[in-house]
Formats: C-alpha cells, structure tokens, sequence
C-alpha cells in the first residue's frame, strides 16, 4: 500500500500543472518513504528523514515555487512534444530496470534485517563516525562550499 | 459462548494493568485508544483553558480586568468564542486554490496533535514509546511549516503569502537552534554506566532520574544555556510573542491565517495552542525532569515523597478557596444570582476534585501526571507573561538572532557538552604538549 502511495503520488508529480500541487505529491512521496524506512526497521532513517526531506527541502521547495512567478502561458504549455524521445527513453529505463532485477542477483547483498530496531540509531552512529568518517567529512565540505557560494552569489556588489 | 468472550475481552483489559510498559509498547490496542482520548481530551481542555487563562493574565498585567461579563469572571468566555467561531460563515476566497485552502489547516492541526503520542505524563502514561521519540517530535513539528505556507499560498492575496513565507522562514531558521539544544541536552543523557544514550522521551527521563539531577543544573551552566537557547527558540517556532510579526494585527492583518474564517480559523488557532504546549513538553522532559517531583534526591526519604504526594490535591482544594473568595466578594445585585450560584458551583467541584485526589490510592497514581501538567503550565505562564512584556522582533533583527546570535551558541554549547566530562584528559592530553612544543621551539623553555 505504501509502495501504491509513493507510485500514485510520483505520477501525481509529474503530471499536475500546478507547481504547487505538484510539491505537495512530492511530499505524500517522501512520508511514504519514511513509512517504508519504518517497515525496514530503521526508525532513525525514517524520523531524519522526516525532519530533512519534508520539513527542510521540500518548504524551500515550495518558497521558490511560490516566490518565482511562473507566468500562465508556462503554465499551461504541456509537454506532450518529445513523446517520441520520451518513449525510447523510457523503454531504455524499463529495461535497465528488469535486466537488474531479473539477472543482477550478486549487485545488492542481502543482509538480514536487524529486527532488533532499538540500536538503528547506535549502529547508524557507528557506522557513520568509524568506518565512513572520511565520506562523512568530504560531504560537509560539500555542504560548507554551497553555503559559501549562496553567501557569495547573494552578497550585494560593492 | 458469550459469557466466555466477554471473559477474554475483560481479561485483554486487564492484562495491562499490572505491566510497566505504556499501552504502545505492550501492545494493548484497547488502552492505546484509551490513553489517545485522554490526550485528546485533555489537550482540548487545556487549550481551552489557555484561552481563558491568556486573556484574564494578559488583561490582569494590563491593570484591567479582561472578560467579566460571559461567565463568573468570564469562565465562560471560551465556549462563547467556540460557538461564534462554529457558527460563522465559511469565506473562501474566490481565486483561491481550494483543494489546498481546504487541507493547510488540517495538516497543522495533524502535525500539532500527532506529535502527542510520545509525550510522557509518567513512566508508562505516555501512548507509546518510541525509541526515537526526539526526533519524531522534532520532525512532526516541522510538518506544521508546511501547513503554514500552504495556508499562505492557497489564500491568493499577498497579506497571507508575505506572512506565511515571514512565518515559515522564522520557523525554520529557529529549528535549526532548537535542534542544537536538543543534541546537547540527549549528550547528557549518555553520561550513564553503559555510555550509550537515548533518543526517547522516556529515557531521557530515566537518565535524569538516574543521574540524580534535571539537566537544566548540569554541568552548570551548560545545562542553562542550553535551556535558554530552546525557550527562546521555542517561542519563536510557535509564532508566539515577541516574536509574532507574521501574525500580528498592526503589520499584516493577522497574517497567513486572515483569509480564512470561522471553523477553519480555529483550527488554526487549536494547532498554535498545541504546539506551544508540545514544545513545552519537550522543554520540561529534556530539561526540567518530565514527571519527577521537585528535589527528587535531595530531599528523599517517606515524609518528603509524603509531603510532595499532597501537593496535586492541596492545589486544587486551594483553587475553589480562590473560588469561595471570590462568591464572597461577588456583588449582592439580583443580576448576579447566576454568577454568583455557578461559581460557587465551580468552587464545589474543584473542591471534590481535590478531596479525591487527596486518597491515597489515587495521590501515588496522579502524582506523575500532575507535577508533568504542573511544569508545562508554568511555561505557559512564561508564555503568557512574554506576550504581555515584551516588544515585537522587527523581521530582520528576529532572523538576525536566530542565525547569529542562537546558532553560534548552540554550537558552542554542544562542544562543551560534549567535551565537558573528558576536560582533565582533554586539557593535559590534546591541549598542552603542543604548547610545550611550541614553547621549546621558541627557546621560551628547554
């Protein structure tokens, strides 16, 4: 049912005309992500997920959408013109898609779920601070060199 | 047959009585229901009262008197508000997006009341508890900003859009401050013999409990500043005064919530009220030692726990002595014969109240309830007492606080925190042999 909620709300996202309405698809999408992140056991994914995705990204999403005028006549142009691209695109995808499913059984290993999920929060922090300090590290530089250049980009020209 | 099943279905009620678990935890779908409409009710009752409350305060610190007329005293006040809000006409704008109209409010108002469910009244009075209970409350409440900016958007009219976006930008930014004191407050929660803390609600009590101190006095002053960094950011994640300029009536017209009218405004209305209270429930369960009693260890012993157990039942026998003060002091005039009847009314049932809770078997059951309801109603006091004092943020000195002024002390909060229990070791270990390198390269010493 999950799964049905996240497939429904991402044609939802693709197919509204209105921006906004298509922002708020792309939030049902994500709680039903952090849904599923619950159903696998992982209760702290699922509680920052909630606090990062819907609650962080998805209302600067929605300031932008709501402070960049987007005229009617955009509005209302449908996107119907490269269905031919789009097809074999997608075809291309679909077919990616079943190739890993079917064949690629080695890609993904399958651990067994920890269903003891009192120590997700524990074994995330380990995992994180021990063995990815270095890829943990690299990302908050990631995020200190955007912030610099949003600083940068909004600072008024001398 | 029927006999039998009413048996089993007795049984299932009673199994949970004797457990020490809260009604999520072990299970009982039959007492989660229970302890859900409790909630509900309560809260109801509560906002209800903050209502009444913050008018009378509010009017009291104002050298008048506030609503006099509706009830004794206005007690009545609130339901004659609720009625006229139930009873007026439902404006929808005419360009407004409706399907989004219709859902911002009832999105702030899930957002507000879910987050209840981990809120601990006692070691096992709370709906469930998640182990992840911080963070659920944390991230439900940043539900709510998206309700608002819906609000503001679905409205079509630029008063509303410029408070919504004002209001959820505010919201946000002090998020981000209240997260930092959050963390610095669960770092203490692993001061224990394991070394591992908690993330939920429950537990951070425990820890408190365990560790023989609220966290609001340890490692002095951390802890207070730590402390102080959430109740500013509290308030002004609630849009509460004097941080209210998205919603006050001399610069926006009230904001994200103008175009909306009657029922739905209320709903509004319920969802600010619940969430000043959640956040007060995240203060005194971090801070303020959730449903302990004050002086847990420093005044131990069967006559102190005798003594602090009286108190939910002498609070409210004190309450309808207020009550009889008042009948006394009413004026003889026939007009008011009602008043005068329904407050001594009150008086009598609040007296009851008291009586009842003054026998034992329901003084050990109440206590915690009472000294967790007695935390948070003294920050809605502090809540009532900052509106009725301070002067209102100016929109970029209110952003300006928040990202320059908490944030950095947020962090360095945390750091000390953090690094507090290990300073001996981090001082003669990390810190001074190389100033001793440097000082014998520099030939200050051999």
């Amino acid at each position: 049912m999950l799964s049905g909620i996240m497939l429904i709300g991402g044609i939802l996202v693709i197919t509204r005309k209105n921006p906004v309405h298509s922002a708020l698809a792309l939030i049902t999408v994500l709680l039903a992500q952090a849904a599923i992140y619950l159903m696998l056991y992982a209760p702290f994914v699922a509680g920052v997920q909630i606090i990062l995705y819907a609650g962080g990204i998805m209302v600067l999403f929605l300031f932008v959408i709501m402070l960049v005028n987007i005229d009617r006549a955009a509005k209302e142009r449908t996107f119907n013109s490269q269905w031919l691209v789009g097809i074999v695109a997608a075809t291309a995808l679909g077919g990616l898609f079943i190739a890993v499913y079917t064949k690629g059984n080695n890609i993904f290993p399958e651990h067994a779920l920890s269903l003891i999920e009192n120590d997700n929060t524990q074994k995330v922090a380990t995992m994180l601070y021990g063995q990815y300090m270095f890829a943990f590290e690299i990302a908050s530089l990631l995020l200190l060199v955007a912030i610099i250049g949003a600083v940068v980009m909004a600072k008024k020209r001398i | 047959m029927g006999h039998d099943l009413m048996g089993q279905i007795f049984q299932y009620i009673q199994s949970y009585l004797s457990s020490d678990q809260t009604p999520g935890a072990a299970g009982n779908m039959f007492w989660v229901l229970i302890y859900i409409l409790a909630v509900f009710v309560g809260l109801s009752i509560a906002v209800i009262a903050m209502n009444w409350l913050e008018r009378k305060i509010l009017a009291h610190m104002q050298v008048r008197l506030g609503p006099m007329r509706v009830g004794p005293h206005g007690l009545l006040q609130p339901i004659a508000d609720a009625i006229k809000l139930l009873l007026k006409e439902d404006i929808i704008p005419s360009e407004a997006d409706v399907a989004i109209f219709w859902m911002a409010p009832f999105m702030v108002v899930l957002a507000a009341f879910t987050v209840f469910i981990v809120v601990p009244f006692g070691p096992t009075h709370a709906v469930t508890d998640m182990n992840i209970g911080i963070l659920f409350m944390l991230g439900v409440s940043s539900l709510s900003v998206l309700g608002i900016v819906m609000a503001g958007w679905a409205s079509n009219s630029h008063y509303p859009l410029i408070g919504a976006l004002r209001s959820s930008a505010q919201m946000v930014s002090y998020e981000v401050a209240m997260g930092l004191a959050v963390v610095s407050a669960i770092v203490m929660t692993s001061l224990n013999a394991s070394g591992t803390g908690t993330l939920s609600m429950i537990g951070i009590v425990q820890a408190q409990q365990e560790q023989g101190v609220w966290f609001i006095f340890k490692f002095f002053p951390l802890g207070l500043i730590a402390f102080f960094i959430f109740a500013v950011a509290m308030v002004a994640e609630t849009n509460r005064a004097p941080f209210d300029l998205a919603e006050a009536e001399s610069e926006l017209t009230a904001g994200f919530h103008t175009e909306y009218s009657g029922f739905r405004w209320s709903l509004f209305f319920l969802a600010e009220y619940s969430a000043m209270i959640a956040v007060s429930s995240i203060a005194v369960t971090l801070w303020l030692g959730g449903w302990l009693r004050p002086f847990p260890n420093l005044l131990n012993g069967s006559t102190w726990d005798l003594i602090f157990s009286l108190f939910p039942g002498v609070t409210f026998l004190f309450l309808a002595a207020m009550c009889f003060f008042n009948v006394v002091r009413m004026p003889k005039h026939p007009f008011f014969r009602i008043q005068t009847i329904g407050l001594a009314g009150f008086g009598v049932v609040l007296g009851l109240i008291g009586l009842v809770m003054l026998v034992p078997a329901v003084r050990i059951r109440v206590q915690d309830i009472f000294w967790f309801s007695a935390k948070v109603a003294a920050f809605m006091y502090l809540y009532i007492w900052y509106r009725g004092t301070f002067p209102r943020y100016r929109f970029d000195q209110l952003m300006q606080m928040g990202w320059k002024v908490l944030l950095p002390m947020g962090l360095g909060v945390l750091i000390l925190t953090a690094t507090w229990p290990m300073r001996h070791e981090l001082w003669s270990q990390v810190i001074t042999p190389p100033w001793h390198v440097m000082l014998r390269l520099l030939r200050l010493e051999d």
